[in-house]
């Protein structure tokens, strides 16, 4: 019975791979083959208004780069308080469960609550609203990776800083944080990858603009927002241009992606 | 001769605990001496050696009863660590009073920094004199031959036994009058072994050591004076003689002998 029970068991998780696989590969193979054929130069000079993308592609990055250069701080700093001065009080346990429940926060409830505390006020879309809403959305996943990686620094480590003469602060910073670098440095990397592939907070906040921008203060161009808008074009060219922008964003969230494997690959083999 | 240290009828209690770990213990630490601490495991001996650098205060909620005296520098009279209140004050006892553990800690850092950090943090500042004094304390410890030519890797490439002695290192680079180790050779091999024994008995010219150990033939070997704890308490504190050739417990005579433990 138990064998019988272990190869049907088998069976169906095998088979569940192979469908898995085999929706990754069709969507991969589609996006490629579709992407592929609207790649070419003008792509990255030309800005949506003209045909290409470029001014799409730099908001994103400009509005991803910016919600992670705040997020990096806060969500590292709010990560070391949870582990090391936390000392796993109510008020501890308490941001943690918080942290979690906001890192598996629908994007599109964020998108909506960025809207109403800046955009509604302001009276319109802007590129500050869309880094708000992206930073809200990766800094639980900092703190999350930080609390996690810094529990993994042996107690004897944290020890033997203090029997040096070292103080507290000087063991976290020089001693502990640096002991788990690697994987807080891929933390950083998939909160990244999160957040550049997402459209729903961004759709109400930075809004989506055909032209060159970068000031954060206006609608701001956005690539995620762009290929939903051109997705459902009429103009054949237009769906063509979506499809590409979609190519180019998969393909830099999978670089990412492997970026942070690889990172957390060499920690794990040190 | 001088007690570098004294632990008088100590009682230390762990946050939370209904028993005190240590009971009304008394301990001295001979100036330029090496004094083992035996007995059982879950006797209380890292707990004691774990009070007499404080590192206790790591964790709140704990109690301490008693006093641990610690020779001032003029070597007159004795100062209570247990009324050390201020960090800054805490941190200046452990650089005097150093540790090493069970398990080698080298920090992430390379060679050189491992040992120039604690350097630095207490106020050397200028180069020359970081790679004087770590150069010195790398030879003191024995490993100046293997690390000379790669003091600027990072230290968790070196093997269990190297990296033990580089805590050495780190910890007498800071000039500490006792040095506390913690079952230092349990988790090495016996070339790493006899390599740490034969260097603690050439520190204890210029230091005053206490060394918890589950190995009888290491204490018997290396110590001056020895002490066996059992649930708690000072069983029988002697010279190292006189606890393995004619020790005046029951108690000590069944531990040493195999009996128990
Ligand atoms: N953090 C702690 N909180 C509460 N009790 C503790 C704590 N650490 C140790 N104890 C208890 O204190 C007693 C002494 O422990 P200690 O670690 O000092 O023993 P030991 O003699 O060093 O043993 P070993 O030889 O196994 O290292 C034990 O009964 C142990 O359960
Ligand atoms: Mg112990």
């Amino acid at each position: 019975m138990r064998l019988i029970m272990n190869r049907v068991f088998i069976v169906f998780s095998t088979f569940a791979a192979l469908v898995g696989l085999i929706f990754l590969g069709w969507i991969l193979f589609t996006l490629f083959s579709k992407g592929l054929q609207g790649l070419s130069f003008d792509v990255f000079t030309k800005d949506l208004i003209e045909g290409g993308l470029r001014n799409v592609i730099v908001g994103q990055i400009m509005m991803s780069g910016i919600a992670t250069l705040i997020g990096i701080p806060v969500g590292i700093l709010a990560g070391i308080y949870l582990q090391e001065y936390g000392a796993n009080s109510r008020s501890t346990e308490f941001l943690r469960d918080l942290s979690d429940v906001m890192m598996s926060a629908p994007s599109i409830v964020v998108g909506t609550f960025v809207y109403a505390i800046i955009v509604v006020p302001t009276g319109h879309t802007s590129g500050w609203a869309g880094v708000l809403a992206l930073f809200i959305l990766m800094v639980p996943i900092i703190v999350r990776t930080t609390d996690d990686m810094l529990n993994l620094v042996p107690i004897e480590l944290r020890e033997a800083g203090i029997a040096i003469g070292a103080s507290k602060y000087h063991v976290t910073m020089n001693i502990v944080v640096r002991y788990a670098k690697a994987g807080i440095l891929t933390g950083i990397l998939l909160a990244f990858a999160r957040v550049v592939g997402e459209t729903a907070p961004l759709i109400y906040t930075s809004g989506s603009s055909e032209f060159w921008s970068t000031d954060l203060t206006g609608t701001f161009p956005s690539l995620t927002v762009s290929i939903y808008n051109l997705a459902t074009m009429p103009d054949d060219q237009m769906v063509q241009l979506g499809w590409t922008g979609a190519f180019l964003l998969t393909t830099m969230v999978l670089i990412i992606n492997l970026l942070g494997r690889y990172a957390s690959n060499k920690k794990r083999s040190k | 001769m001088k007690n570098m240290m004294e632990v008088k009828d100590l009682t230390f209690t762990y946050s939370g605990a209904s028993e005190p770990s240590l009971k009304a213990i008394s301990l001295p630490v001979e100036k330029n001496k090496v004094t083992a601490l035996i007995g059982p495991s879950g006797c209380g001996k890292s707990t004691l050696l774990r009070g007499m650098n404080r590192i206790h205060d790591l964790y709140p909620g704990h109690r301490y009863e008693g006093a641990i005296n610690l020779l001032n520098a003029d070597e007159k009279a004795y100062t209570n660590i247990l009324d050390i209140k201020k960090e800054a004050e805490l941190i200046r006892l452990r650089q005097r009073v150093g540790m090493i553990f069970q398990k080698p800690t080298p920090f992430p850092m390379t060679i050189f920094e491992n040992i120039a950090y604690g350097l630095r943090l207490s106020g050397v500042k200028k180069r020359t004199e970081l790679q004087e004094v770590v150069e010195q304390s790398l030879r003191d410890a024995a490993l100046w031959e293997e690390a000379k030519d790669r003091l600027s890797h990072d230290a968790r490439g070196l093997s269990g036994g190297q990296q033990q002695r580089l805590c050495i290192a780190r910890a007498i680079a800071l000039k500490p009058e006792v040095i506390l180790f913690d079952e230092p050779t349990s988790a090495l091999d016996p070339i790493s072994t006899l390599a740490i024994e034969e260097m603690i008995s050439v520190l204890r010219e210029q230091y005053s050591i206490c060394i918890v150990t589950h190995n009888m033939q290491q204490a018997a070997r290396i110590s001056d004076y020895t002490g066996f704890m059992y649930l708690g308490e000072m069983i029988e504190f002697d010279q190292t003689d006189t606890i393995f050739m004619k020790p005046s417990q029951k108690q000590t005579e069944d531990y040493i002998s195999g009996r128990f433990g």
